[in-house]
C-alpha cells in the first residue's frame, strides 16, 4: 500500500505527519520525494550507508557527422540547443532527456552521454530513500522518477512528496493508493488545501485531510470539509511545545504516547479509506 | 529599480507575511508573487485587475487516431510512458517533448500548445502587483514566474523597489525567481530542517552569484539552532539582518487576513522596519 503526504504548500507539517506515521507502523517504507529540501531523515534518523548517483542522458555532437543543419534545435521544445553559424550548442540544465534531438537528426549526428543531477540515499535495506537534487539543477522529475523504481510493493510505504501541486507532485503521488493531505487552519491553509484536493481529484485517488495547528477559533478547514464531504482523518493542536520539539528533531509520537496511539489510528483510517475506494470499483 | 527576492528554501517559514508586511511599509515600490504553485499573496492584497490572461507555457502531443496507424514507434519514443496501449495522450505524463511526432511515419501527430495557468496584474493600494495560478498539475512552472516578472516589468514607471515572494525548494520555480535580482532575502527558522534547508539555498544563490541576507523567523523557539545558523551565515558572509520572535497572535491575526503591521504588533513591526534598514543599507553599497 503506497501512502503519499501532500500539502500544497510547505511548513504545513507534512514531514512531520510522515515521519510520525512511518515511526508507529512496524516494518514500512519512508520515501522521502521533497528532492530540493530532504527533511525526513532529521526525524527517521536513518543510517544513510548507500549512494547512488541519478544520472540523465543529455545530447552530444559527434561534430563529424554533424553538417549543421539544425533540425535539433528545431525541434528541441525546451530551447536546450541552439546552432550557430553551423555550430550546435548545448545547454544540459535545461534539456529534459527526452531524446528528440537524436530521433530528429539526419545525419546521426547525436548521442547521448551520462550526466548527474542529483543522488539517492538509503540505508542497508531500502526503508529509508531519499533524493536530493544537486544545486543549481532546474529540473527534478527524473530524481522521483527513480525513486519511485525503488518502492518496495511488500510493505506500506510512505512518501513525502515536495510542496505545490505541480508536475513534480504528480510524479509523485502517481500510483499512489491514498493520498493524506496536510493543512493548517488559515487563509493561506485553506487556499492551499483547495489546489491539493483539485489535483487528487483530478487524479482520482482517494484522499482526507489531517489539519495540523488546529485550534478551535478556525473552522474554515471544518466547514470545507464537511461541504466537499471530506473526511478528516486527525488534528494536531497548535502549541509551542510540539514546535520546539520539532526544532529539535522530535517527533511527537517519540516524546507522548498518547501521539504514537493517535498515529497508528491514522493509519487504520488510511487503510479504510483505501479499502473502501477498492469496494466501490468492484 | 533594485530587485529583492524572498525565498526561503521551504514554505511555510514565514516568507509571504514578511512581504506583505513590507509592502504597507515600503514606499514606492511594486510587487510580485513567483510562488506560481501556491500564490498566496493576492489573498491579502485585493485591487483593482488591471490584466489578466491566459498563459500557454506547455505543449503536449495530440495524435489523431483516423490517421494512425498503431505502429508503435511513438510509445518507444516517448520517454515519459505517456502514450496509453490504445493510442492516448496521458495529458499528466507528456512533457511536449516531440519525440512522438519526429518517429511519427504518417504525421497523425503534432504539439498543440496548452494553457498552463493564468496571469494576473492589479493595482493595489500598495502598488502595482503581478501574481499567476498555475493549473492543477501543470507543466513549466518555471516558465510562468518567468512571465509573471516580465508582466511587471511592462508597469515599471520609476519604483525604487521590486519586492518579490518566491517560491521554495531549489529548482526550477526558485532558480526563475532569483535570477536577475538584486538580493536575495532567505525567510529561516531555528529548526534542525530549516537549517539544512538554509545552506541548500545559501549554496543556490551563490551558484548564481546573487547576494543572499537572512531573516531568522521565530529565533527564541531554538537558540541554540539560531546560534548555530548565525555562525553558519558569519562564515559563508551572509548578513543576519532580521530576528524576529516565536508569536503566536501573528497567525491569529492572518486569520482575519492581517499582517502583523496592519494588526498593531509594535515588536513585530519595528523589527521588520529595522530588517528593511538594514537591508538598505547593504545594498547601497553592492
Amino acid at each position: 500500500m503506497k501512502i503519499a503526504v501532500l500539502s500544497g504548500k510547505g511548513g504545513t507539517g507534512k514531514t512531520t505527519v510522515a515521519a510520525s506515521l512511518a515511526s508507529v507502523i512496524e516494518n514500512c517504507q519512508y520515501v522521502d520525494c521533497d528532492v530540493e529540501e530532504p527533511n525526513g531523515a532529521v526525524f527517521i534518523k536513518p543510517d544513510l550507508k548507500r549512494r547512488y548517483d541519478v544520472e540523465v542522458l543529455v545530447p552530444q555532437v559527434n561534430e563529424q557527422n554533424c553538417d549543421g543543419c539544425g533540425k535539433c534545435a528545431e525541434t528541441c521544445q525546451f530551447n536546450a540547443i541552439a546552432v550557430v553559424k553551423g555550430k550546435v550548442l548545448i545547454f544540459p540544465e535545461i534539456c529534459h532527456h527526452c531524446g528528440a534531438c537524436v530521433l530528429a537528426c539526419p545525419n546521426s549526428a547525436i548521442e547521448e552521454k551520462k550526466r548527474t543531477i542529483g543522488i539517492i540515499e538509503t540505508d542497508e535495506q531500502e526503508k529509508f530513500i531519499q533524493g536530493k537534487l544537486n544545486i543549481g539543477e532546474p529540473i527534478s522529475i527524473p530524481i522521483i522518477t527513480d525513486i519511485k523504481n525503488r518502492l518496495n510493493s511488500d510493505v506500506p510505504t510512505i512518501i513525502d512528496c515536495s510542496p505545490g501541486a505541480s508536475c513534480v507532485v504528480v510524479n509523485s503521488i502517481e500510483g499512489c493508493d491514498y493520498c493524506i493531505l496536510v493543512t493548517e487552519p488559515t487563509p493561506f491553509g485553506l487556499h492551499d488545501l483547495k489546489i491539493a484536493v483539485q489535483l487528487v481529484e483530478k487524479m482520482g485517488i482517494p484522499y482526507g485531510v489531517v489539519i495540523n495547528k488546529a485550534d478551535q477559533k478556525d473552522e474554515s478547514i471544518h466547514s470545507f470539509c464537511k461541504q466537499k464531504d471530506i473526511k478528516i482523518l486527525m488534528e494536531i493542536p497548535f502549541s509551542k511545545e510540539t514546535a520546539q520539539m520539532y526544532s529539535k528533531g522530535i517527533l511527537p509520537v517519540e516524546s507522548d504516547k498518547r501521539w504514537a496511539k493517535k498515529f497508528k489510528e491514522l493509519f487504520d483510517s488510511v487503510k479504510e479509506g483505501v479499502s473502501g475506494e477498492t469496494d466501490s470499483i468492484y | 529599480m533594485k530587485q529583492i527576492a524572498f525565498i526561503s528554501g521551504k514554505g511555510g517559514t514565514g516568507k509571504s507575511t514578511l512581504v506583505s508586511s513590507l509592502s504597507i511599509l515600503v514606499k514606492d515600490k511594486m510587487l510580485a508573487d513567483c510562488d506560481v504553485e501556491a500564490a498566496n499573496l493576492h489573498i491579502l492584497l485585493q485591487g483593482n485587475l488591471l490584466e489578466k490572461n491566459d498563459y500557454y507555457g506547455a505543449k503536449q502531443a495530440v495524435i489523431n487516431n483516423s490517421i494512425c496507424m498503431e505502429c508503435g514507434l511513438c510509445r518507444k519514443a516517448c520517454r515519459f510512458d505517456a502514450i496509453s496501449p490504445d493510442y492516448q495522450v496521458m495529458e499528466l505524463k507528456c512533457e511536449g517533448c516531440g519525440a512522438c511526432e519526429v518517429v511519427c511515419p504518417v504525421q497523425a501527430i503534432h504539439l498543440e500548445k496548452v494553457k498552463t495557468g493564468e496571469t494576473f496584474v492589479s493595482q493595489t493600494e500598495r502598488g502595482i502587483f503581478s501574481h499567476a495560478l498555475l493549473d492543477i498539475g501543470a507543466e513549466g512552472s518555471g516558465r510562468l514566474v518567468t512571465e509573471v516578472r516580465k508582466n511587471i516589468a511592462a508597469y515599471k514607471k520609476d519604483e525604487k523597489w521590486l519586492l518579490i515572494d518566491g517560491s521554495p525548494g531549489i529548482g526550477c520555480v526558485v532558480i526563475a525567481s532569483i535570477t536577475g535580482t538584486d538580493a536575495v532575502v532567505v525567510v529561516t527558522e531555528p529548526t534542525k530542517t530549516g537549517l539544512s534547508d538554509l545552506e541548500r539555498i545559501l549554496k543556490v544563490a551563490q551558484h548564481f552569484k546573487i547576494p543572499a541576507f537572512v531573516c531568522i523567523n521565530k529565533h527564541d523557539l531554538n537558540k541554540d539552532v539560531t546560534s548555530q545558523i548565525e555562525d553558519y551565515c558569519d562564515k559563508n558572509g551572509c548578513p543576519v539582518i532580521g530576528k524576529i520572535p516565536f508569536d503566536p497572535s501573528i497567525v491569529e491575526a492572518l486569520r482575519e487576513f492581517k499582517t502583523p503591521v496592519e494588526a498593531g504588533n509594535e515588536k513585530i513591526t519595528d523589527e521588520i522596519i529595522n530588517m528593511w534598514g538594514r537591508l538598505v543599507e547593504y545594498i547601497t553599497k553592492i
